[in-house]
């Protein structure tokens, strides 16, 4: 974890929470028809901030005599981190790895899937558990799905430390373990409303209760005797947190064989953020080609947390105190585009189709209360407003068997 | 005298207030029967064999599965929100 992951915390737990509605999300997707067979290999790349995160993702699913079907992802994070967090700490640049598996299972019994998912993600300072059932239900001549699931999660929380017999290397602290765990509801509509016509309604409760913290990361406080005027101490934060969220999508299929769609979602935490996401895309097949393109833009803006400062007054303000970043007020847009190839089994008798496809992602994040303290030579609270661009890259082939 | 019509408007004005909110709970109930009644004789409106362009991939709300976690992620750690990205799903029960 260290400061690099400047939300390690959250990373996992959206890794812990999405891990198998992620890898396995189609299979709470609809009821009635269990997911394709099909493996995807994919190779991903992340460049911004001062970080670079890559690695790859290998997801297999079989079905099982038409009434099973098993999944299995494997997904792994290599990171080089200098971040900003990094810099204004002082620390040098850091490398870690996460690896993280997610198995899933399936159960289709009439118009009724259940599914059991387990998700177990690792790395030296943090380890992540989740375990989720969910079921989903054909309804109305199948034009209606409804689908609910429930996670359970539990994390365990170290941190490393010089090694006190080599200075240059890290080793994990023997006295700090924290325990954090975390519960998930969720219920889903999605409702066919025209022959060329779809829309979901999702609804999603996250509670946490432990060490919400980042032990690495810091707050910044005044201190007039500083040469610039601030100095750090660690973050406090409040032991629970419970979030909201609820998102409405829609995907209308066009006369001249095309798509668009779009999404909203509004969020609102026991922590004071609230934040709304917006997209709109668009999905193009060319006729008579294997080549499929599609572009899509993101919009989320978020208000800051309560406890949030960018500089707060004095070391003891307040009970809680943070200067994450990502609890700022805030907002990012993303600009997306895509290229897919299909291809026919090559010849190989097991394979049905296959596609290849290049995926790139330009994310520009804007911070209205999160400054550049990286320059020693400017005043605490008078340096400019932090920003930075991210482009991520995908790369992966699927094939359908 | 006032005070003595203050009051008399005080009590009407709750006794309306709870006819309405009477009418409003009946009308709510009644609309809530009749939507209930409704779905016993509710049909499909768009039949199996209407629904080709929904099957069709580009339809799919997750399509590449792998991709759409990772990007799921991506945002998820540089941001505050979280929750409610898996869609409910497809759906459209054509295989």
């Amino acid at each position: 974890m260290t400061l690099m992951t400047a939300t390690a915390r959250k990373l996992l737990a959206a890794i812990a929470l999405l891990g198998a509605a992620a890898a396995l999300t189609s299979t709470v997707a609809s009821a009635g028809v269990l997911p394709e067979d099909r493996a995807d290999v994919l190779y991903h790349r992340y460049e911004g901030g001062g970080v670079t995160i890559h690695g790859p993702s290998v997801l297999v699913r079989k079905k099982l005599a038409e009434k099973y079907s098993v999944s299995a992802n494997y997904y792994m994070d290599m990171v080089t981190s200098a971040s900003i967090d990094v810099q204004v700490s002082g620390a040098s640049e850091y490398k870690e790895e996460r690896d993280q598996w997610s198995v899933g299972f399936d159960y289709l019994r009439g118009k009724t899937t259940y599914t059991l998912g387990y998700t177990d993600s690792e790395e030296d300072d943090y380890h992540a558990t989740t375990a989720s059932f969910g079921l989903s239900q054909d309804l109305f001549g199948d034009l209606t799905t409804v689908s609910m699931g429930f996670s359970r999660g539990n994390d365990t929380v170290r941190r490393t430390i010089s090694n006190p017999l080599n200075p240059g290397a890290r080793i994990i602290d023997p006295t700090f373990e924290m325990d954090l765990d975390r519960w998930s509801y969720r219920i889903g509509v999605s409702q066919i409303l025209t022959k060329t016509l779809i829309m979901t309604l999702g609804l999603e409760t996250i509670t946490d209760e432990g060490y919400l913290n980042n032990p690495y990361r810091a707050f910044r406080y005044v201190d007039p005797e500083d040469a610039t005027n601030f100095r750090l101490a660690t973050e406090k934060y409040p032991r629970t947190r419970t979030s909201n969220a609820v998102a409405l999508n829609a995907r209308y299929f066009l006369p001249y064989r095309a798509a668009v769609f779009g999404g909203y979602r509004f969020f609102t935490d026991s922590w004071g953020i609230r934040a709304n996401t917006a997209e709109v895309g668009y999905v193009h097949p060319f006729k008579n080609t294997p080549w499929t393109l599609e572009a899509s833009y993101r919009f989320y803006q978020q208000d800051h947390a309560d406890f949030y400062s960018d500089l707060f007054p004095r070391i003891d303000f307040q009970n809680f105190m943070g200067r994450d970043k990502e609890l700022s007020t805030m907002d990012s847009q993303t600009m997306h585009i895509g290229a897919t190839y299909e291809f026919g089994n090559a010849g190989l008798s097991f394979i049905k189709r296959g596609t290849f496809n290049v995926f790139y992602d330009r994310i520009q994040f804007n911070y209205d209360d999160f400054r550049d303290a990286r320059d020693p030579g400017l005043i605490a609270g008078q340096e400019p407003l932090y920003e930075f661009g991210a482009n991520v890259y995908q790369v992966f082939v699927s094939i359908w068997f | 005298m006032n005070g003595s019509l203050n009051g008399t408007w005080q009590i009407e004005s709750s006794r309306t207030r709870a006819i309405i909110g009477m009418r409003a709970r009946a009308a709510a109930i009644v609309l809530a029967a009749m939507t209930l009644a409704g779905c016993g004789d509710l049909q499909p409106w768009v039949k199996p064999y209407e629904r080709q362009a929904l099957a069709d991939p580009i339809m799919s709300f997750d399509a590449n599965p792998v991709s759409t976690a990772y990007m799921d992620h991506v945002f998820e750690a540089r941001e505050g929100a979280r929750g409610a990205l898996g869609s409910a799903g497809g759906g459209c029960g054509c295989n």
